[in-house]
């Protein structure tokens, strides 16, 4: 096998490679820069917001127009900002690039059940992604319509709307690719011993969360197929009759409904929040179980409570579509479940706060950020009830507090839980330690900061502040108490910018640091850590691929000599 | 070190690998035209006015359609049998008149096209002509992605019997399964299209 590795050249070993950790690799790269460049788009837009029709410094030249930001452009920035940031960052980031790197090597496979798949997987996500940015030079610029994309705005929009559905079709098929690869891995491929009660948390998470992408994910494709149609072959799938557009009636057949997207659209989008969730509380219940020392609170309940969660997570999309005016029997409906769901993901959050009671808790830069991750998810959640509810629901839906409720399950959660997840396993990837006195200063301003940033959203929305004002809300009469937030919330959005350059250090001095070589630096007990080398063997990841006898969190076990107690240690 | 279970079975889940795979790129699919199908259902009730498929679909040459593929499926399952049965000449005939009722399917699908192209009914004449083209597109799609499989198991493919008849086999089962569900897309296709 050794003398097989030496004969790779770097194109097959780095570029082309089908071996499970290189493509983790690569998918974390891609994604971590999608997800700067994502939240680049975003500084640009909220210095219109906090200075409305001012030059923008530094990058006004390239936008033109005296460097002030046209309205289209506005409107494009927004779209491929949740663009980007969900289907280009987070979830590669969260399913690509950890499922990828750390589901074999937690359960004892040697690699992914289809290596090839998995490359190609890899490529068309690269390929996926490049489309998306191709958008941004055609005429009209990049998608505008919102990262929802609802017709008949989305019908009649300029061509980058059309790239952007392309786009999606390769991020859909390369999702596809990904998730059956991890559904066969996890079922054909646990070694001896791992049965199913002493998987990882890690790997159930990110199990549910391949069966979400590979259900939710096609209607959205044949949405995407019927929007394609509409746009190119001239069909009305989403136009009602009779449309009106700059004042003159629309000659296309029509008979169409909008609703029909929104409804197809949710089916994907809401399952894809799960998408987004599910790994990090992967993530976090590893790193919870690993720095309190003592197993985690709940195992079974917090497996069942995700199942259900997954199965939950397709019967709620209509929540999203309670001012759409499709009738209040069906929201009746979709309110009833939306409570319902809200049922395990506190099962979630309560089993990991009890899993530090009584720990002897570590505070390093990964425990930090993991103990970031639950008060702030746990914002996220709790100002998500109200919006479950049609009456409520409403009166906010369409203002900032809506912003700030997704950004704080996606923001301060996923993405803390990401960088909880890197924090922790960068030993393990690169055979390094990270600098903890920048991870904690990383933590510590991040942390600040997205409060900044999202916190005054609640008090926009509340008072009654559009999500969709090109000018921050200047003109519009809610917003004259609370126009003051703007400037706040743009100067916490530059300085988190700001805050990540601990992180971008950090990671490359530790990068070029020296190798410590430690295969256990955590003393931690899943299969990983306890019998690779760091980072793993190139293909095969184990000297001698291990057998499982023990659950997945046995810290502190009374008469062990050690605090830990690997799973492949024999009873 | 080699893939576990990639040709045997797995003792406790009693599938292989690419078996199960393909079972789950399936349910993706149903997924995909079950979207594609609740769009119909969601558009005909959407309006008073829809109009029956015999009105601009032709009922006869879909129906000969319905056999070739049926029929082709048989033949597929058949090829499959005979190499289980150890016998690579019949698997070799029987890929081939897979392919060539497929190709038949695509000939008639052709004429039904350009027929209506040539009296002008397009997919922007109406939802119902709209729809008829993307899912029937979709489903030729899918039809022409499971012949390029077929022929490559027929002919280039096919050295792999010498080297390693058993994943061989297994090889011909996955196809064969995805075709069956290409089959079953039309079953379901033709009479919501063409009869209801």
């Amino acid at each position: 096998m050794s003398a097989e590795q030496h004969k790779q050249s770097f194109l097959t070993k780095y570029i082309f490679s089908t071996d499970h950790k290189v493509i983790g690799l690569q998918y974390g790269i891609t994604s971590l820069v999608w997800l700067l460049f994502g939240f680049a788009l975003m500084m640009i837009m909220r210095y219109q917001l906090a200075y409305p029709e001012s030059p923008i410094p530094f990058v006004g030249s390239i936008i033109g127009d005296g460097g002030i930001l046209p309205s289209e452009m506005y409107n494009s920035l927004g779209a491929m900002h949740g663009t980007i940031m969900i289907f280009l960052g987070v979830v590669p980031l969260a399913f690509g690039a950890f499922g990828n790197y750390f589901v074999p090597l937690q359960i004892g496979a040697i690699d992914m059940a289809f290596p090839k798949l998995n490359a190609a997987s890899y490529w068309m996500y690269f390929i996926g992604s490049v489309i998306m940015a191709v958008g941004f030079f055609v005429p009209g610029g990049a998608a505008n319509s919102g990262w929802t994309s609802y017709p008949p705005l989305a019908d009649i929009a300029t061509t980058g709307q059309t790239v952007w559905l392309f786009g999606m079709v390769m991020l859909i098929t390369s999702s596809l690719l990904g998730s059956v690869n991890i559904l066969v891995t996890v079922i054909q491929l646990r070694t001896e011993g791992m049965t199913w009660m002493k998987l990882p948390i890690f790997v159930w998470t990110q199990f549910i969360t391949a069966f979400l992408l590979l259900l939710a994910f096609p209607p959205l494709e044949a949405a995407g197929v019927l929007q394609l149609m509409d746009r190119l072959a001239g069909t009305s799938f989403f136009m009602p009759s009779g449309l009106v557009v700059s004042g003159e009636v629309l000659t296309n057949a029509g008979g169409g409904s909008p609703l029909l997207w929104q409804h197809l659209f949710w089916f994907l989008a809401h399952p894809e929040v799960y998408v987004l969730i599910l790994p990090a509380f992967g993530i976090i219940t590893e790193i919870i179980a690993n720095n309190t020392r003592k197993p985690i609170w709940g195992y079974k309940a917090l497996v069942y409570a995700m199942v259900f969660l997954g199965f939950m997570s397709f019967i709620v999309w209509a929540h999203h579509m309670y001012i759409t005016g499709m009738g209040t029997s069906i929201g009746a409906f979709f309110q009833t479940t939306t409570m319902i769901i809200s049922i395990p993901s506190v099962v979630i959050l309560t089993a990991l706060l009890l899993s530090l009671w009584g720990g002897s808790i570590r505070f390093n830069t990964p425990m930090l950020f993991a103990l970031g991750f639950i008060p702030m998810f746990g914002i996220g959640g709790l100002t998500g009830l109200p919006l479950g509810l049609a009456a409520a629901d409403i009166h906010l839906h369409d203002t900032y507090y809506v912003i700030g409720h997704f950004h704080y399950v996606v923001a301060p959660g996923t993405i803390f839980a990401l960088f909880a997840g890197i924090y922790y396993w960068f030993p393990k990837m690169t055979g390094k330690r990270t600098n903890e006195t920048l991870g904690k200063l990383h933590f510590f301003f991040s942390m600040i900061f997205m409060n900044g940033v999202f916190m005054p959203m609640f008090v926009q929305g509340l008072a009654g502040v559009s999500r969709r004002l090109w000018d921050g809300g200047e003109t519009y009469a809610h917003a004259a108490d609370v126009l003051y937030l703007n400037e706040v919330m743009s100067v916490s959005a530059w300085l988190l910018g700001l805050a990540q350059i601990f992180f971008i250090v950090n990671m490359i001095i530790s990068l070029f640091g020296k190798k410590t070589g430690e295969k256990n630096p955590w003393n931690a007990t899943t299969l990983e850590w306890t019998d690779t080398t760091s980072p793993p063997l190139g293909h095969g990841n184990f000297e001698v691929v291990p057998s499982v006898y023990r659950g997945p969190y046995e810290y502190s076990v009374p008469d062990d000599e050690q605090d830990f107690t690997p799973q492949s240690k024999k009873v | 070190m080699d893939i576990p279970f990639t040709v045997k079975n797995r003792p406790d889940t009693g599938l292989y690998n690419g078996k199960l795979g393909v079972w789950l790129f399936l349910a993706s699919e149903v997924m995909l035209f079950g979207g594609l199908f609740s769009a119909y259902i969601f558009l005909r009730t959407g309006v008073e006015q829809w109009p029956t498929g015999s009105e601009y679909l032709d009922i006869p040459l879909a129906t000969l359609n319905t056999l070739f593929l049926i029929t082709s499926s048989v033949t597929m399952v058949m090829s499959w049998a005979s190499l289980k049965l150890n016998d690579f000449k019949k698997f070799k005939i029987y890929s081939g008149v897979t392919l060539l009722l497929a190709l038949a399917f695509l000939v008639v699908k052709y004429f039904e096209y350009t027929h209506k192209f040539h009296v002008g009914y397009l997919p922007s004449t109406n939802n119902f002509l709209g729809i008829y083209f993307t899912m029937t597109g979709l489903h030729v799609l899918h039809i022409i992605g499971g012949m390029i499989c077929i022929f490559y198991f027929w002919i280039p493919g096919a050295k792999m019997w010498e080297s390693d008849p058993e994943r061989f086999t297994n090889r011909i089962e996955i196809v064969g399964l995805y075709w069956h569900f290409v089959d079953l897309v039309w079953i379901f296709l033709f009479p919501v299209l063409y009869l209801l």
